[in-house]
């Protein structure tokens, strides 16, 4: 316990540290910002490109009509998941390490929404009728199919985007009234005065912020299991080969999870470096991160185990070679990348030294990474390229469109990560100050 | 509120200070306090909501949550009594995928009638006015604020003085009595160099 609460004693450092964050961004804050810039504009060029000329150039030909598009929409939806295990979940629980991650966690995953959104529409044909989807009053007086997975999407990451948004705002109320009341220069103050909602920390305002913030975080945690279920049943409602198993919903859930602990790591160490907050994020932070990662890193290799085995027990010959292939086949090479990131690489993580080392983690977190795309891109593109009719297989490769656009789906979500950390508080204030020992004049009280 | 109320604020840098001006105010009959803080706090909320009601916001959540769930419901049972079209052999109004939906609008609903609740009860807006706040409340000090009337005054000052207060403020503007200076900037002295004394530092000091 005791190595949870961060070093600083006093709650003016705590100001200080989140302020000095915000100062005027450095040559290499800019230099990074402008690099990024330039990925994002190509991947904005390659989507026009697809727009002007049509899907044909994203690599799509039959029978493989989702592709990196519909992988990068469950990667990025997936890397949200854990924003909310940290900052809801982790809250219920009491878990106190969260307190100097969880903002950045938060931040990670409403921007990581914000991307996975882009995907459905840029893999539409005419991106321009994704409108279609949603419910409303239309001259043809015809609704949407709610028996259908995509609409259930549609419900399930928009209230995941809101809800998400609104508590990430919610958490940050108090902390932007920190900044309002030390910035200096008028038009920054008006910013964070408006973003405060004239907060003024009185004990009136803290009580229902409490109660708020529980409420808030008891919606947050079924939600987010319900959306990566809704995600993984896009595909397991289908009777594809590979994809037709009640398996799928805790197995993406836990491999949501997975890899957005991965990606919090990959963020964090940075930061924590950049910005030197050895103080408050601490290495026991980011043992308790690599244990969580050992333990979904499990369910995701069990999920992965028990696929072989209930297509050879089940005797069902489609299912049976679907796997055979995975393992065998033409993407054979993505299969044991995805086998070796997310089963074999974690495993380090049981010794102690290696789960403190800094650098030995921040590898394993990029590689959980990389596994990680692998894993959807193989449920996806395998499983099409081989169904039933041995008439329609068909192999599938991603075009530079493809790949532009991906690279500029990262480049999109860093760009918001780095705006955020220059502009809103990365660490929260008001709970780092929770955890710190109270200012006492005369001796201890019962409270700690 | 009566015309002569005035406002007078207490601003602390100990905590158990804080707290015991809030008890000895309480018991010597002052009701009409608002206390302010960095952080949430169990104990401030302790001293000064024992015997008021609790936070309204659960009746903003529950009812946003039913409102949702109903909404859920009646949206998708309706639109495909409007235009029934069979979907994969399934039933018209087909329950289980509807679930998925009335789960969706549950939470969506109930989260944002929470975020009203919130803004409404603690009406964040126009709570405190901001004469009668200091920034440093936001950073490391704590603050208590009494509407009390003009005839009290002097009586509440002097709780909030003999129990430790740093500074005083009426009606926004700060107090400078003769016999507040001295002790006043001995306690900011302490307070900014070592606002954390341990035990062993605070015998020294009495010593």
């Amino acid at each position: 316990m005791m190595s949870d609460v961060a070093k600083p004693q006093r709650y003016s450092t705590v100001n200080e540290t989140v302020m000095n964050m915000l100062n005027k961004p450095s040559f290499g804050w800019w230099s990074i910002f402008v690099v990024d810039l330039l990925f994002l504009g190509f991947g904005i060029f390659c989507f026009m490109y697809q727009i002007y000329t049509g899907l044909g150039v994203a690599g799509y030909s039959h029978p493989v009509l989702w592709g990196v598009y519909i992988t990068n929409f469950v990667f990025w939806v997936g890397i949200a998941h854990s924003g909310t295990l940290i900052s809801a979940i982790l809250y219920l629980f009491r878990a106190r390490f969260r307190m100097s991650i969880y903002r950045i966690a938060e931040a990670m995953t409403v921007f990581a929404v914000f991307t996975a959104g882009l995907f459905p529409i840029i893999h539409l044909g005419r991106p321009w009728n994704f409108y279609w989807l949603l419910p409303y009053p239309n001259q043809r007086g015809l609704w949407v199919n709610f028996d259908s997975p995509l609409v259930w999407d549609v419900f399930a990451v928009g209230t995941y985007l809101t809800i998400s948004s609104i508590f990430f705002f919610i958490g940050m109320i108090p902390d932007i009234a920190a900044i309002r009341d030390s910035v200096v220069g008028k038009t920054k103050k008006a910013f964070y005065s408006v973003l405060s909602l004239g907060w003024k920390g009185s004990n009136w305002e803290w009580s229902h912020y409490t109660r708020t913030y529980f409420y808030f975080a008891a919606f947050a945690t079924p939600l987010v299991i319900s959306v990566h279920s809704v995600v993984s049943w896009d595909f397991a409602m289908a009777n594809t080969p590979g994809w037709h198993t009640t398996i799928f919903a805790p197995y993406f859930v836990a491999g949501a999870i997975f890899s957005g602990l991965a990606m919090v790591i990959t963020l964090v160490i940075p930061i924590r470096k950049i910005f030197k907050l050895e103080d408050y994020i601490t290495i026991d932070n980011f043992d308790c991160m690599a244990k969580m990662i050992i333990l979904t890193s499990s369910i995701v290799f069990y999920a992965y185990l028990t696929e072989f085995f209930i297509a050879w027990y089940s005797d069902n010959k489609y299912e049976y070679d679907q796997f055979l292939y995975r393992a065998t086949g033409d993407y054979a090479l993505f299969y044991w990348t995805m086998m070796f990131c997310n089963g074999i690489v974690p495993l380090v993580l049981w010794f102690k030294k290696i789960r403190q080392n800094l650098k030995v983690l921040f590898i394993v977190s990029l590689l959980i990474n990389v596994g990680m795309w692998f894993e959807r891109f193989n449920i996806i593109v395998i499983s099409l390229s081989k169904e039933f009719e041995p008439g329609s297989w068909g192999l599938y490769k991603p075009s530079w469109v493809e790949l532009g656009i991906t690279v500029g789906s990262f480049a999109w979500f860093f760009m918001f990560f780095l705006i955020f950390v220059r502009t809103l508080p990365a660490l929260s204030i008001a709970e780092i100050k929770e955890t710190l020992p109270v200012p006492k004049k005369n001796g201890d009280s019962h409270y700690e | 509120m009566s015309n002569d109320n005035q406002n007078i604020l207490g601003i602390y840098s100990y905590f158990d200070l804080f707290i015991n001006s809030i008890k000895e105010l309480r018991k010597k009959g002052f009701e009409n306090i608002r206390a302010f803080s960095p952080f949430p706090n169990q104990e401030m909320e302790d001293v000064l909501d024992t015997g008021r009601e609790p936070s309204k916001i659960k009746y903003f959540t529950i009812c946003g949550a039913i409102l949702g769930a109903l909404v859920g419901a009646s949206f998708t049972v309706l639109t495909s009594i409007d235009w029934p079209i069979v979907t994969s052999a399934k039933p018209i109004v087909s329950i289980p995928p509807y679930m998925i939906i009335i789960f969706e609008c549950t939470v969506l609903i109930g989260g944002l009638s929470t975020f009203l609740g919130l803004i409404i009860n603690s009406r964040l807006r126009k709570n405190v006015p901001p004469e009668l706040y200091d920034e440093r409340f936001s950073n490391d000090k704590f603050g208590i604020l009494v509407n009390c009337p003009s005839s009290d005054i002097e009586q509440v000052e002097n709780i909030l003085k003999n129990y430790g207060s740093e500074e005083i403020k009426i009606d926004g503007a700060s107090v400078i009595a003769e016999e507040l200076v001295e002790p006043k900037e001995e306690k900011l002295d302490e307070g900014s160099t070592e606002e954390e004394t341990t035990p062993d530092q605070e015998e020294k000091n009495e010593d």
